[in-house]
């Protein structure tokens, strides 16, 4: 296997999940897709389903649907992964499951990297309050950094992790870098030389013309706001080094042997162009790639009888007014082919765009998931049972 | 277009949310034709950077610039914009303090990247920012646009996302930034925005909705309607519906009915379809359900029909048609 093309070795292109979930050197499964394609759903249904195999799991989901939540007993956010109850463990294994809250796993970060005093003074800054809860690269910044915690503790030997509902599948990625290449940016040094300095000194070391800088700065965030922002840059200042630490030790984390990324999409334009975008990027960042899971397929028992030719049975019926219920359901079964066929064809330019990226189909469910039961089952269409 | 009246008349802003993969984009251009009465101008925003309505008017990619992309089924025109946070920042900055050149400096620092990527909310302030420009713009005493819809982030984020101007009046307590975001926060909680919310007769998306209206009522956002999306008539009798679901449908009277016209399918073959009828029937129960909880959030409620061949400009303009038809525009 060439180092970098981003494809498991699998010879087959049917994704085999159970493999996956079965190789013991498998340690962290992250699923990633557009948002309202089930994510979250088929991590839940991995993980109970590599647990009752005899795996010790921890499921981190990010933003779970309540009844989700609740069908794993997440009745409340603490922040701390929970057994689950009613799961199979005769083969040794068990199932955590953790609900992210991105405020308090941000706060454990400042306690751990600073002193209690100045720890205090950052949680209480009014920018670190904004930052922390509502700032919306925040949450990918935080599952990445639960994600790395997780695995430091090492009680699992497999993480399975749902990723934030961003507006593109790709800030998951980006965000750690993000954060790193600001932390390693002039604008903070900037910032930081005016906070220091009473805001001259800097000039000295990053030149002229940054005195216009401050001016604009303090014109625009007005003097209150800006020095808000420079208490809270300086009191940030010695865990700067940690912070990017972390960020970047995570996406290694990420690129490591043992991670596993499965993609998840659903029969639909939007979602299958938002997953080769990812599948690309994963082959550009050397990211392992299992494969793809197509939620929502829709399938029929009798694919032999066509579109066309259930509809002119339908209209035949019509004519002569008899048979209501036969024309009824062959309508009904040239909606259903038609559909299929547009999948279908969605599926196709997926696949002839990527070859080598192994795909699993899971059927259309007609209701939501409730339950471990229908955790298990989604866990059997997974696997491909 | 319709003669009759709109449900929302005085509305100039039309925010449009939905859990993801419920088809806001489509219904918010959908929306936007349906405004574009004769002279009349709309203006279909997005924010997410996703050129999802360049693909959906099959139009290269939307540069940060207003563009005419359609005319509207009653004559008008339907503009288009994807705001990119940088451009909208470096703008702002020009517009209120002339930056000329040294707004180039800021880029250069990185303080442009800091302010669109990492400064809490900050993105969302200058999109918001931007949008409040084009709804209040003026050319003489006419508002530029008629109304203007905005595709804006999902149910789960939306308020937070509207809400971003009160947090930052918080922070700024006083000067030009507090001053902007009080007067961005009065729009939006003005009876000139409706906050609409797109869903599916599916539980998740309806969960969300109502979770929705309840969170935009509470931060004294005004809930506008729900849009039904993909609605699919059922297809087969009351009866037959109750029968399928029991497995109690006439496999003789079905079987013969096939043969009567002249369909081949075998004994499995059969089979088969009573499976389909079943799901049928379990779907049309379900939905039937989830428009009882829709019922219960008390808006005005419009119904768009799934598009079995997936959504064009031509489908766009039906489902404008149908929004029309309904109020909704």
């Amino acid at each position: 296997m060439p180092a970098g093309d981003g494809v498991s070795p699998t010879t087959s292109r049917t994704l085999d999940l159970d493999a996956v979930l079965a190789d013991r050197s498998t340690r962290i499964i992250v699923c990633c897709g557009a948002g309202g394609v089930g994510k979250t759903t088929t991590a839940a249904a991995l993980g109970l389903r590599a647990a009752e195999e005899g795996r010790t799991v921890v499921v981190l989901t990010i933003d779970p649907a309540r009844r989700l939540a609740q069908s794993m007993g997440l009745s409340e956010l603490d922040n701390s992964p929970r057994r689950v109850t009613g799961v199979d463990e005769s083969r040794g294994g068990s199932l955590d499951a953790m609900m992210l809250d991105m405020k308090r796993t941000f706060d454990e970060v400042v306690f751990a990297h600073a002193t209690p005093e100045r720890a205090q003074a950052i949680v209480e800054n009014p920018f670190y309050q904004s930052l922390s809860s509502s700032f919306s690269g925040t949450q990918e910044y935080m599952a990445m950094e639960k994600l790395g915690q997780l695995r430091a503790e090492d009680r699992w030997d497999l993480i399975v992790v749902d990723t934030p509902p961003s507006r593109s599948a790709l800030d998951f990625l980006d965000a750690p870098k993000r954060l790193g290449s600001f932390l390693d940016g002039r604008f903070i040094r900037v910032l930081m030389g005016t906070a220091k300095t009473g805001g001259r000194a800097y000039l000295k070391v990053v030149g002229a013309g940054l005195n216009v800088m401050t001016s604009v700065l303090t014109k625009v965030l007005g003097g209150q706001v800006l020095k808000d922002l420079q208490a809270f840059i300086a009191a940030l200042d010695t865990m700067f080094g940690g912070f990017r630490e972390r960020a970047d030790a995570t996406y290694q984390l990420l690129q490591a042997r043992g991670t596993s990324f499965v993609v998840v999409a659903a029969p639909e334009r939007d979602a299958l162009r938002e997953a080769s975008y990812f599948v690309e990027r994963l082959g550009e960042e050397a990211m392992p790639l299992s494969g793809l899971v197509l939620n929502r397929v829709h399938a029929s028992g009798a694919t032999g009888l066509s579109a066309d030719r259930a509809a002119a049975g339908a209209e035949t019926l019509d004519e002569t007014r008899s048979h209501p219920l036969a024309a009824g359901i062959l309508r009904l079964h040239a909606e259903r082919m038609r559909l299929i066929e547009r999948e279908q064809s969605l599926r196709g330019r997926f696949t002839a765009a990527h070859p080598r990226v192994p795909v699993v189909d899971v059927a259309a469910q007609p209701g939501d998931v409730h339950d471990l039961d229908g955790l298990r089952l989604v866990g059997e269409s997974l696997a491909g049972a | 277009m319709a003669s009759r009246e709109s449900d929302w008349e005085g509305v100039r802003l039309h925010v449009v949310t939905g859990k993801g993969g419920t088809g806001k984009t489509t219904v918010a251009a959908a929306l936007a034709l349906a405004l574009a009465g004769e002279g009349r101008r709309t203006l279909l925003v997005e924010v997410e950077n996703r050129q999802g309505i360049a693909q959906l008017f099959d139009s290269p990619p939307l540069p940060y610039e207003e563009r005419k992309v359609a005319v509207g089924p009653g004559g008008g025109d339907v503009f288009a914009l994807a705001i990119d946070p940088e451009d909208a920042l470096l703008e702002y900055l020009d517009l209120f303090y002339r930056l000329g050149r040294a707004g180039r400096g800021l880029r250069r620092i990185g303080a442009i990247d800091f302010a669109t990527t990492i400064a809490p909310g900050m993105r969302d302030v200058l999109l918001t920012g931007k949008v409040y420009e084009a709804v209040r713009r003026r050319k003489g005493t006419e508002h530029v646009y008629d109304a203007v819809v905005l595709d804006a982030p999902p149910t789960g984020r939306i308020t937070r996302f509207l809400g971003v101007n009160e947090e930052v009046a918080g922070l700024a307590r006083v000067g030009p930034i507090h001053g902007q975001a009080d007067s961005i926060m009065s729009l939006l909680r003005s009876p000139m925005t409706a906050v609409h919310i797109v869903t599916l007769l599916e539980e998740m998306p309806v969960q969300e909705t109502s979770d929705g209206v309840t969170e935009l009522a509470k931060a004294g956002l005004p809930v506008g309607g729900v849009v039904v999306n993909a609605v699919r008539a059922p297809l087969l009798k009351q009866a037959e519906l109750t029968a399928a679901a029991k497995g109690r449908l006439d496999r003789a009277e079905l079987a013969e009915g096939l043969a009567a016209a002249g369909v081949k399918v075998g004994e499995a073959g059969v089979d088969a379809l009573l499976v389909e009828a079943a799901e049928h029937a379990a779907r049309v129960a379900l939905e039937k359900s989830q428009r009882r909880t829709v019922k219960t959030l008390q808006r005005p409620t419009y119904d768009l029909p799934l598009l079995t061949g997936g959504v064009d400009l031509g489908a766009l303009y039906q489902l404008a048609e149908h929004l029309c038809r309904q109020g909704m525009a």
